[in-house]
């Protein structure tokens, strides 16, 4: 697509059109503010929300759709930010056309992406993530007679799990890595939470007479072409299943790379951020799974504080603290009943490939290095993804930090990249100018 | 416990170079590393060795050392990446092919091999570059390496022929030891300042300053190149210590991708991009290489060249200190000249004499700024 109309000077941009960057566009434009949402999908509504036209969304979704699109709200969809030469200085990929973008300030609502841990055989066709199942259903995969394992950990699993079988597809087992005190310890809270607990059930409900199993976990993969087993290891014991379809992640993780690249500081795999959901770089503001993975209503309260705040809006009801509050509380519970169990981290032998770009196997690295190190003698994290999946599981797997992404962002072509530095105005010529404070 | 011989401080490219050949030679060898062989400016580096005459002495160092890295090369793990690409000087315009056949009279009355190749050669010879370009000078024995993977790779050779590895940032040199951040002394009966561009925060005084450069790598791409392609007024950049120049500068890995130069700058050690160099040293290479521009940019960093004000390295005893040897002040050339470097220091320590004459490399030379 091409690059919208956009006002000469922005108030906003908001980088994820999910619940968060909705809410936060919402909220801004509700104090009469230009601005401007992106989001790399073909339309808004982020992972939760993805649709094709005329499906079915929940009503809370519809509700933020319809108020965040033109005129009120400039909505710039296949588009996504590349680079950030200054202070208020976006470059933005619109579609395949680079321009440099202007705003007084940034709401990051960049979501969340699935820890994918190696195991051998992970990189067969037909392993993927699980909600990398999710996306290539909503794509319009057909899967009616497939044989699906899911091996994933918390929420996720249960909707993919019901979107599958209602299309058809055998799922042959849910395999959560938790125990199954975690689970039922997380299942009572939600007792606290009776909106959470109807969506579970209604989930539960209709994924009746699949396997559901605690304590388990994919040893590996098998097949030649394509996966055509999954070898489980499920309460001590080894077991070998055919299948179509390994749908596996060990939960997810918080997308920081933008975050990194404008210079924010993230702690334990989440973007810093404040009462207000302002990150450790002025003019930049942070909300929803990025900021640590809570669920979607927790990235709405989020979104409209990180709105708000961003425009000055100097008194935020107190009310929607004290909802963000909770909803993080419920976020600081999934985190810790559903963390990655050491076992999981334990899976690959010197011949797994760790990274796949580069062809580099954990045998090649020692855990005593640094990321930095491990780059520069083996070229993991070296090749056209540039570390996006290798980066997270040496992470997980070897405790390195996080390494700050270096530019360009997503790879756009060399030209253009150019060409658009060269377009965005000398930072020192107009510094960033925050809209006037709303008491 | 008895003391080295001789204490490394630095495993960037040089400095490995120079402990695995006093290994060789039979001393005991300590290297001080504040991160890891090739972290700073090695890792930072193009990976070009290249023959470059802006000077009698520049020329005959960077051709003892390509003699050299043909040698070692041939004996380097894979991950070294030789690739024997050589190199094309581009001469934009008919003076520029002049100088060209100046430098191949040079050239060739110095034994490197060297031949000038007009317009319609050099279209043939590298497809990809923008027509109306005048011609070049081939360089065919030039190489490309990794140089990260061969400071790894020499530094684990000097621990197998009996040197230790030390991770600690030295912080002041003493007569006869260094400090480390940790508060440790390490004593040895000489030691080797090749930190780089970091070397005068050990030796006060030394004339080394960093001088910023930008990379951009590209994703693996159908577009062929098959030199290291280099326009010839980048020799009149390079060493010059004015404000901020671009020059093209493009070299083919061995993996498909691209690595794209360059910038010189003197700002310090100041690690961040600076988007309007990028933007002009991008620019710059589109248009000697037109599908530059389609293809896609993988990542973009910067490094720092340790540079001396008559554009010659630092080789040889400093006489501030008894018993410190510099090794530094290579600028764009360390990684080329790390081979010459080491057998000069090690002649220096042992007694040995010297493959070429090292007056022109001693520290305490006195120093006028090259001519721009």
């Amino acid at each position: 697509m091409s690059a919208p109309v956009l006002a000469r000077r922005l108030d906003l941009v908001v980088v994820g059109a999910g619940p968060a960057g909705l809410a936060a566009a919402d909220a801004a434009a509700g104090v009469g503010r230009q601005v401007l949402v992106l989001d790399q999908a073909p339309r808004p509504g982020g992972q939760i929300w993805r649709h094709r036209p005329g499906d079915v969304l929940p009503v809370e979704a519809r509700t933020l759709l319809d108020r965040v699109r033109p005129p009120r709200v400039a909505v710039a969809c296949g588009a996504s930010v590349v680079d950030a030469p200054g202070p208020g200085q976006l470059i933005v990929d619109f579609g395949g056309r680079l321009a440099a973008v202007e705003t007084g300030a940034v709401v990051l609502a960049t979501g969340a992406t699935e820890r994918l841990l190696p195991f051998p055989g992970w990189t067969l066709p037909g392993v993927v993530g699980v909600g990398g199942m999710q996306a290539l259903l909503k794509a319009g995969l057909p899967v009616a007679g497939s044989r699906i394992v899911i091996a994933g950990s918390g929420p996720l699993p249960w909707p993919v799990a019901a979107a599958l079988h209602h299309e058809g597809a055998v799922v042959e087992e849910i395999l959560e890595q938790a125990d199954a005190l975690a689970v039922a310890r997380f299942a009572l809270s939600l007792i606290g939470r009776p909106a959470t607990l109807a969506r579970a059930l209604r989930y539960r409900a209709a994924t009746l007479g699949i396997p559901y199993r605690t304590g388990g976990w994919v040893v590996r993969a098998e097949g030649t072409d394509r996966v055509t087993h999954a070898v489980l290891r499920v309460g001590g014991r080894e077991r070998r299943i055919a299948c179509d379809w390994l749908a596996t992640a060990a939960g997810l993780v918080p997308r920081t790379e933008l975050a990194q690249l404008l210079g924010c500081t993230v702690h334990e795999e989440r973007i810093v951020v404040d009462q207000r959901q302002a990150t450790t770089v002025r003019g930049v503001w942070a909300a929803g799974e990025c900021t640590g993975v809570a669920g979607d209503r927790a990235a709405r309260v989020e979104g409209t504080i990180a709105g708000l705040a961003a425009m000055g809006v100097e008194r935020i009801p107190g009310a929607l603290f004290r909802r963000r509050d909770r909803e993080r509380r419920f976020g600081e519970l999934l985190a810790q009943r559903f963390a990655p169990r050491r076992e999981l981290r334990e899976r690959v032998t010197a011949e797994t490939i760790l990274c796949r770009c580069e062809d580099v196997r954990a045998g090649a690295i020692d855990p005593a290095w640094s990321a930095r190190q491990a780059k520069l003698w083996t070229r993991v994290g070296m090749g056209a993804c540039q570390g996006a999946v290798c980066g997270l599981a040496c992470r997980t797997l070897y405790g390195w930090d996080t390494a700050v992404p270096r530019p360009p962002l997503g790879q756009p072509p060399l030209g253009s990249w150019a060409r658009a530095l060269g377009e965005a105005t000398p930072p020192s010529a107009t510094p960033p100018s925050p809209a006037p404070p709303i008491p | 416990m008895s003391h080295p011989d001789v204490l490394v401080v630095g495993a960037g490219l040089v400095g490995a170079a120079i402990a695995r050949e006093l290994a060789r030679a039979g001393l005991r060898v300590q290297i001080l590393e504040a991160e890891f062989a090739g972290a700073g400016s090695t890792g930072a580096a193009m990976g070009h060795l290249v023959v470059m005459d802006d000077s009698p002495a520049q020329f005959a160092l960077c051709q003892h050392s390509c003699a050299r890295w043909r040698e070692w090369l041939a004996e380097l793990p894979a991950a070294a990446e030789r690739d024997p690409c050589g190199t094309l000087w581009l001469a934009a315009d008919d003076e520029e092919l002049r100088a060209a056949r100046d430098k191949l009279r040079l050239y060739h009355d110095h034994g490197v091999r060297a031949e000038v190749l007009d317009a319609v050669q050099l279209a043939a010879a590298e497809p990809a570059l923008r027509p109306g370009l005048a011609g070049a000078l081939r360089v065919p024995d030039d190489l490309v390496c990794y140089p990260p993977a061969i400071a790894r790779a020499l530094i684990e050779d000097a621990v197998r022929l009996g040197a230790t590895l030390t991770v600690r940032r030295a912080v002041a040199l003493e007569p006869g030891r260094v400090r480390c951040n940790d508060g440790t002394t390490h004593a040895a009966g000489a030691i080797v300042v090749a930190t780089g561009a970091h070397a005068a925060a050990l030796l006060p005084g030394l004339p080394v300053v960093p001088r910023r450069g930008h990379l951009v790598i590209t994703d693996r791409t159908p577009l062929r190149v098959h030199h290291q392609v280099v326009e010839l007024g980048y020799l009149h950049s390079a060493h010059t210590m004015g404000g901020a120049s671009v020059a093209f500068n493009v070299q083919p890995r061995r993996t498909g991708q691209l690595l794209v130069g360059s910038s010189r700058e003197l700002v310090g050690f100041d690690g961040r991009l600076e988007r309007a160099v990028l933007a002009r040293m991008l620019a710059r290479a589109t248009t000697f290489i037109p599908g530059l521009a389609r293809v896609p940019a993988s990542r973009a960093w910067v490094g720092f060249r340790p540079a001396t004000p008559d554009a010659l390295p630092l080789i040889g005893p400093w006489p501030g200190m008894e018993g410190v040897w510099v090794a530094t002040g290579h600028e764009g050339l360390g990684i080329t000249m790390a081979t010459g470097t080491a057998d000069l220091i090690v002649a220096g320590l042992t007694g040995a004499p010297p493959p070429l004459d090292p007056f022109p490399y001693r520290p305490d030379r006195p120093m006028a700024e090259a001519a721009a």
